[in-house]
């Protein structure tokens, strides 16, 4: 089989869909140890990984627990909805400029939310940008929790309370914002992204 | 394994607004938890110790301007005997810098990660490379560094409720 040609690696933020393509040598799977291919969870039925698992094998046991702090994090039930917790994400990738991060979880609360408006004004602004009220104090959060060391102060954590998030959302948007100070710390050094390959014409 | 280390560190007081919430989150503060364990004192170590990674841990502690945390990192470190010891003069304060070429990188790079990971390229793994630094450990301390910076923004997050729910 051979390589399809690279395109060029993406700086600027965007919602389309991405490829991410690492800077070491992914674990082989018709290499990896059982401990490697139990921690990508590589079972008869399921032998699709991704070259970022693949790349992070080489660490199997932080991989093991990471995989499902993440899911918990993300796609936990009750508390902050799932399209705030992708605003928390975004406003982590935002930051660190994760481009892929970024794209993914863009396109998430796109989705989540029906419109492309409030990405739209985050990209093109970054930290700065303006939003509605709800949105904003939650992207704020964010990004403040995102720098280093992290910014936020009894009076952010006021502002989140008074805009009417419960205890439980806005520990929800402390873990979403930082599992993406973990994840952002991997996927922007480790690699990077690119368009994927144009697929040839039917 | 250690328990409840970012509740310890937060202070998160027992019946408290925040504590009740968390108790719908006890399988993400467990999953932390094991996180910690995993690249702080992983069963594979491979080429960074558990005195390195404490040292490490203890100094990206400081760049986030987390006293506590740092303080649970040094505890690590001194846990981790003789080989901590060095470590603590050279690696586990910013101002110092150990002379091994090796590890000079692997803290070059832990900082880099910790203050300023936007501003990483393919470049910065090319010089880990190049000061003989294995791709398995550039993984691992990836993982590591970015795990302490998860940590330290669960903590900070998690304080700055304090007093206000």
């Amino acid at each position: 089989m051979s390589e399809p040609v690279q395109n060029s690696p993406v700086h600027e933020f965007t919602a389309e869909p991405l490829q991410w393509v690492p800077y070491l040598t992914p674990v082989r799977l018709e290499e990896a140890t059982p401990e490697q291919l139990d921690a990508m969870k590589v079972t008869p039925s399921n032998k699709k990984v991704s070259d970022y698992v693949l790349t992070l094998a080489h660490d199997p046991e932080s991989l093991a627990v990471r995989s499902p702090l993440f899911n918990a994090i993300m796609y936990g039930r009750d508390g902050l909805s799932r399209a705030e917790r992708e605003l928390g994400a975004v406003g982590a990738s935002i930051v660190n400029h994760c481009v892929y991060c970024a794209s993914v979880h863009a396109a998430q609360f796109n989705r989540l939310t029906e419109r492309t408006d409030v990405i739209e004004r985050i990209f093109a602004d970054g930290a700065a940008a303006e939003l509605e009220e709800h949105q904003q104090v939650i992207f704020d959060f964010a990004v403040k929790l995102s720098e280093t060391p992290p910014a936020v102060t009894h009076e952010d954590a006021a502002v989140l309370r008074d805009c009417g998030l419960s205890a439980l959302e806005i520990a929800d948007l402390v873990l979403s914002a930082a599992i993406f100070g973990w994840a952002n710390r991997l996927m922007h050094t480790l690699g990077e992204p690119r368009r994927p390959p144009a697929k040839p014409a039917a | 394994m250690q328990t409840d280390i970012i509740e310890r560190i937060a202070g998160i007081a027992a019946g408290s607004p925040l504590a009740e919430a968390l108790k719908a989150r006890a399988e993400i503060m467990k999953l932390s938890d094991a996180s910690h364990d995993a690249v702080l004192r992983p069963k594979a170590p491979g080429g960074l110790s558990h005195a390195v990674r404490a040292a490490l841990a203890a100094r990206m502690a400081v760049w986030l301007g987390d006293d506590a945390l740092a303080g649970h990192y040094r505890t690590l470190l001194v846990e981790a005997g003789r080989a901590g010891s060095d470590l603590a003069a050279t690696v586990a304060t910013p101002e110092a810098a150990p002379r091994d070429r090796r590890l000079a990188a692997i803290v070059r790079h832990a900082d880099l990660l910790t203050r300023e990971p936007r501003a990483a390229t393919r470049d910065d793994i090319q010089a880990l490379r190049a000061a003989g630094v294995e791709e398995s450990d550039i993984v691992r301390l990836s993982e590591l560094t970015a795990f302490v910076n998860y940590q330290a923004r669960v903590i900070a997050g998690f304080r700055s409720l304090q007093g206000v729910l």
